[in-house]
């Protein structure tokens, strides 16, 4: 585990963070900082608990303990209208990308900024289209529906949407999960060029290797609900972690055991 | 023991599904009556459920009142009271067939198709979209539908009695050899103002349950496709149980002495 003692404070600090459904431990005390800006990618095989570690800081789930602090503010205990304003600060690109089947594309786009009335319909649609254009995707294919759409061209309307708000925090939920390795790359490039443009800082889970390589400032590795290893990219491959060795490098032997029954 | 232990287990599901519905019912309600409503989802929401289900009410209100006239004719028929028939359509259709059947039609049609389609959106996180969005799914996706079905049933139901009673008429002066002047005399004659009333406000709390069912069991599917249909059936079966049971007891509030 590598330390760093830093005077400033983390955009978003986990401290002993617990969830368990039923029987089955989760999350079991994970400790977690990122800074402000920072590109945070969080690695961990199956059922580890990634995507239940994002639902806990957004709120969707509520852990069972710990603190969750999004800008010195404790996010746990957050009700009403001071969720709702907290919630503004994020943007999320789901796994499946989540589009809203029953909306056009511009308006899954704007969709957050129509829902709080900051903007009209018309300028909404403009600027979809123009949020649209920075993912690479043409004009014409805001007024589609999602289900007309590939899954590398709904990734990328989930990414626009994601980013339309400006949002000072992104959570990417396995961003390259079930597209080619080409595909998998243009997303990964979009996802670094619209973090650098916008400043945001960002969370990203996945079992890429190639995008962690191309996002990450920073690596922590889940495993049994707990955070194993965090460190620098650079240092990943020289983590000295026997489980991260063998995540990284993909191996069917080593410290970790899938649960595969043998015939 | 086993079957003691068997006991507690059900008496404690039961328990946690009524505590899991009557926080979801207290929910929702209060979304129903705070600020900000979208609008546009209330309206589209009213047109899917009142106007589209016009042809399925209408159909079912028109040969149901037909039947009923036809059955007190004969049924009459045995001791001299085949006059009664006017009488008997009006009242027993604005009262309760015209909202019970209303209602199973609608529950058929409307719970399960926002049990589907909200079953959906939980399946695919589209739920959890919503939330990142900074928009409250009760309000988004569950204040529209309640608000709607709570106005737009006892429109629906309205245009059942008129339908209802019109099959019934058509009946009568067409096979059984009525007056129709005198026909609609007796008609007008029986219909009382709490008859109308009951039919209303019934069809007002079978709209509330139908779309509480729908989204209640939406809301809460789990398990992809398999747990969107048992969401599904159980919108549709809960909301006509219920329907049946709040039937009684309105009936209850407003006709017992």
């Amino acid at each position: 585990m590598t330390g760093t003692s830093t005077q400033r404070m983390p955009k978003i600090s986990l401290r002993g963070v617990k969830k368990r459904f039923g029987p089955k431990v989760v999350l079991d005390g994970v400790d977690l900082d990122v800074d402000d800006g920072e590109s945070m990618v969080i690695i961990g095989g199956s059922g580890t608990g990634k995507s239940v570690l994002i639902k806990c800081i957004l709120g969707i789930l509520t852990p069972d303990e710990g603190s969750i602090k999004v800008g010195g503010v404790e996010a746990t205990r957050l009700r009403g209208k001071e969720r709702q304003a907290f919630l503004e600060k994020f943007g999320m690109l789901f796994q499946g990308a989540a589009l809203f089947d029953s909306l056009p594309v511009w308006e899954n786009v704007c969709f957050g900024l129509l829902a709080e009335k900051r903007i009209r319909r018309k300028e909404a649609r403009d600027l979809a289209v123009e949020i649209l254009r920075q993912v690479g995707l043409e004009a014409d294919v805001a007024n589609l529906s999602p289900a007309e759409l590939s899954g590398g061209m709904q990734k990328r309307v989930g990414l626009a949407r994601a980013i339309a708000a400006k949002p000072e925090i992104i959570f990417f939920d396995e961003p390259t999960t079930g597209l080619d390795p080409i595909m998998a790359d243009v997303i990964n490039s979009l996802i670094v060029d619209c973090v650098q443009d916008l400043g945001s800082t960002t969370i990203t889970i996945t079992h890429d290797m190639a995008s962690v390589r191309k996002i990450a400032d920073k690596v922590g590795m889940l495993y049994k609900g707990k955070m194993i290893w965090t460190g620098p990219k650079s240092e990943i491959d020289s983590s000295g972690n026997e489980y991260v060795d063998q995540f990284i490098h993909g191996r069917a032997e080593g410290p970790i055991h899938m649960d595969i029954l043998k015939l | 023991m086993n079957f003691l232990g068997l006991i507690g287990r059900v008496m404690l599901t039961f328990l946690a599904t009524a505590g899991r519905l009557g926080i979801f019912t207290v929910n929702s309600v209060s979304h129903c009556l705070r600020p900000p409503f979208f609008i546009r989802h209330i309206g589209s929401q009213m047109i899917n459920i009142g106007y589209y289900s016009l042809p399925v009410v209408g159909l079912t209100a028109l040969f149901t009142g037909a039947v009923l006239a036809l059955q007190i004719y004969e049924g009459g028929s045995r001791f001299n009271a085949e006059s009664a028939v006017a009488g008997i359509v009006v009242i027993g259709f604005v009262r309760e067939l015209g909202p019970v059947l209303g209602g199973l039609m609608v529950a058929g049609r409307v719970s399960a198709a926002m049990a589907a389609e909200i079953g959906t959106m939980r399946v695919t996180e589209q739920i959890d979209a919503l939330t990142t969005l900074a928009t409250d799914p009760f309000k988004y996706l569950i204040a529209p539908r309640l608000i709607a079905a709570t106005l737009m049933l006892p429109c629906l139901v309205l245009v059942a009695d008129v339908i209802g009673v019109a099959g019934g008429f058509i009946l009568s002066t067409d096979k059984l050899g009525f007056n129709p002047g005198a026909y609609l005399k007796t008609t007008v004659d029986y219909l009382e103002y709490d008859d109308v009333m009951s039919s209303l406000v019934k069809a007002g709390v079978f709209g509330f349950i139908i779309a509480l069912m729908g989204c209640y069991h939406g809301y809460h599917s789990r398990g992809g496709a398999q747990g969107v249909g048992v969401a599904t059936t159980n919108a549709v079966v809960s909301a006509s149980i219920l329907i049946l049971m709040s039937n009684y007891v309105v009936t209850e509030l407003f006709f017992s002495q």
